[in-house]
């Protein structure tokens, strides 16, 4: 860290990267409910429409098709809209924009028509809301192409994710950790290096655990705890979910042989069906032991109060890590 | 239930079904300014515009192109907003607006790409500021919703300058309106008094469904609950459309606010050239529909007012002819894309995954090659 690094929350941090793209682009918009007067319902845009006034940073109608369309006709009109989702799913009303036209325009338009729109929704469970609240739709989006993925672990992958959305070209949709917005941790806003798709948190030779966005911070228990067992596990973090960063979890695989994959979507479809076929295809002959994935069951979503069953945490990754040690 | 056709008392006309000039409180102003060549044009360009649709339909049936959805009866609807446009103006579209696009300067090429399947659109929208035509139905409202915010936040709108000033139009049709996106436009443009236009055009089907499928309301009123004032024009008359398009323009250019038309015309061909269209009408409807021909009108017009006449006609007649022969030559000088352009455009940016595929491929493709050549 260079001496800019400071300590504060993912949400401060997030604010703090839209105020200096903001800062850096004046075609950078911001458009949500609720993000003016009151700085979005997770007070991630707060004091931006103070700063920046009500024409950089947008009350919107309640209705997410809406935003979302009307982010298209500002980015064909020279805009770097930023758009806020509410709560996860909250983005389905808006999923045809997303997936019919936003991901495709570029292509439609024989690569003539640039869309960089950042679509922000936090997501995830675990802070105890009603349904809809708390949901990780990552794959769902996954499947389309003309769309990029990225998620967050931390305050300063946070902060950079998030210039890195905005200075696309392409559309980008960010999934930001919700129940990790209060966490506190050093941010270098002067960085020079690149995150990257993948990166490494702890180095390990027996077992390689890919996590991203809200389940890292457990997964960096599990790597304590393991070694607590004498297991020594290297955890990779994904911040890019498509385009995945396969080259880097590739080789962490060939060195441990072995792979668990962690998130909080269901395991049905999810991320990790992919991740693991890619693993398959790239490292079949590195594998010591089946590929283990643990994630959400195929069930909606349950009431909070049962959500600590649904959600992967430390034990379940864990036994997890020690499962495929049997082999 | 059977299909009315509305009254021509309830909606702005110019010229009635026989071409007499009908008085036209509101827009005769306008209406004086236009000259004989101007009116002129109005004509050639419908009639050609129907050359081209026949020539289109009739290329879909010898299997030039996949499909194709004719515009045939909404010449005027079309025509008479096309050339009311400025060209500082942008419009956002659906996929039956061939005479819309003809005026903002596309190809008959650009179009018939579509549909013979090997593009998804690929004109840059900046450049004729169209932009591609949307499939599914609805969605393009929102876009040009979104686009006149944008020029209300440049000051492209209301500097009392109608040469700069920037209008926003969206083009869809009955069907569209029940759509939840057009719904969502309208509020967006009210909330944000956005300089757009929703240029609808009632053709009275949505493929099968009648439009009081849709509605059991006005179309030209569906604006009013959003803060959207519009009117209903006679759709099959390319003066009243041209007035009041124009009018609309102007008012949307100044920053009064957005504004809705309902042209009020009729879809004489099938949805597509996919659909049967005797299944659900009585051909006693089309029929009626064809003596309000928004070309025959004209041409009646312009006879009895002496702006053209037989030499004139059959001079038209030939540039169809023409024209037909080039769009015949341009759609079948068409090639297919070569497989790699399928991967060009998906991200702006590279993507690994992309570039994994593609190489993969392409060297299926030569390793097939090869055998095929050993």
């Amino acid at each position: 860290m260079s001496a800019e690094a400071t300590t504060m929350t993912m949400a401060a941090a997030l604010n703090a990267s839209l105020r200096a793209s903001m800062e850096r682009d004046s075609q950078v918009l911001l458009m949500g409910e609720d993000i003016g007067k009151l700085g979005g319902v997770f007070r991630i845009t707060e004091g931006l429409q103070k700063d920046f006034g009500e024409h950089r940073v947008i009350d919107t109608p309640l209705a997410e098709s809406g935003i979302v369309g009307t982010a298209i006709g500002l980015a064909v009109s020279g805009y770097r809209p930023v758009v806020e989702i509410q709560f996860d799913a909250f983005v389905y009303p808006a999923y045809d924009q997303i997936v019919t036209q936003l991901a495709k325009l570029h292509s439609r338009t024989g690569g003539t028509q640039p869309l960089p729109v950042t679509i922000r929704i936090p997501y995830g469970g675990g802070i105890g809301s009603p349904e809809h609240h708390s949901e990780s739709p990552e794959a769902v989006f996954g499947h389309h192409a003309g769309l990029r993925l990225m998620t967050a672990s931390d305050p300063h992958s946070a902060y950079w994710v998030m210039q890195e959305a905005i200075r696309s070209d392409d559309p980008v949709i960010v999934f930001e950790p919700k129940r990790r917005y209060w966490m506190r941790g050093e941010v270098d806003t002067e960085a020079a290096e690149p995150l990257g798709a993948a990166r490494i948190l702890a180095e390990g030779t027996d077992v390689t655990l890919v996590t991203y966005g809200p389940l890292t911070p457990v997964a960096q228990t599990v790597v304590t705890q393991a070694a607590e067992l004498g297991i020594s596990v290297e955890l990779v973090d994904l911040l890019s979910l498509n385009p995945l960063g396969l080259d880097l979890l590739e080789e962490s695989v060939k060195r441990t042989g072995r792979l668990v994959i962690g998130h909080e979507a269901p395991t049905f479809l999810g991320m990790g069906a992919e991740l693991s076929a890619r693993m398959v295809e790239r490292a079949f002959y590195h594998l010591e032991a089946p590929i283990a994935r643990v994630g959400g069951f195929h069930l909606p979503y349950p009431p909070s109060r049962m959500e600590e069953h649904y959600l992967p945490d430390l034990d379940r990754l864990l036994d997890a890590v020690e499962d495929v040690m049997t082999h | 239930m059977t299909q009315t056709v509305s009254t021509e008392t309830e909606m702005v006309q110019a010229l009635d079904a026989e071409g007499n000039r009908t008085p036209c409180p509101e827009y005769e102003d306008a209406l004086s300014t236009l000259s004989a060549d101007d009116m002129r044009r109005m004509y050639e360009d419908m009639v050609l515009l129907r050359r081209f649709d026949t020539q289109a339909t009739a290329l879909q049936r010898q299997g030039e192109l996949g499909l194709w959805p004719p515009s045939l009866g909404q010449e005027a609807a079309q025509i008479g907003l096309g050339q009311a446009l400025r060209p500082q103006d942008f419009v956002f579209a659906s996929y039956r607006e061939h005479g819309v696009a003809f005026a903002r300067g596309l190809q008959p090429a650009d179009l018939l790409g579509v549909f013979r399947g090997t593009s998804h659109g690929g004109w840059d929208p900046q450049k004729h500021r169209f932009h591609t035509y949307a499939i599914v139905i609805g969605t393009q409202t929102l876009h040009a919703t979104g686009y006149a915010m944008g020029m209300n936040l440049q000051g492209r709108v209301g500097n009392q300058n109608p040469e700069r000033d920037v209008a926003t139009v969206t083009c869809f049709g009955d069907g569209a309106t029940s759509q939840g996106d057009v719904s969502e436009a309208l509020t967006f443009a009210g909330a944000y008094n956005a300089p757009v236009l929703f240029y609808c055009q009632n053709n009275q089907w949505a493929i099968s469904e009648p439009v009081h499928t849709q509605t059991s309301a006005d179309l030209y009123r569906r604006g009013e609950g959003f803060g959207v004032p519009g009117v209903r024009v006679d759709g099959n008359d390319v003066l009243a459309c041209w007035a009041v398009a124009q009018q609309a323009l102007d008012r949307v250019r100044s920053a009064a606010g957005p504004f809705f038309i309902e042209a009020y015309t009729y879809r004489r061909g099938p949805h597509t050239t996919a659909d049967d269209p005797t299944k659900y009408r009585s051909g006693a409807e089309v029929e009626a529909w064809e003596r309000r021909d928004p070309i025959l009108r004209m041409q009646r017009y312009l006879h009895r007012e002496g702006i053209i006449d037989e030499a004139y006609e059959t001079e038209l007649e030939e540039r169809g002819e023409q024209f037909a022969a080039e769009v015949r030559e341009a759609c079948k000088a068409m090639p297919d894309p070569a497989p790699e352009e399928m991967f060009s455009h998906a991200y702006r940016e590279p993507h690994p995954l992309v570039e994994e595929e593609k190489e993969s491929y392409l060297a299926y493709l030569a390793a097939l090659d090869e055998e095929a050549d050993r």
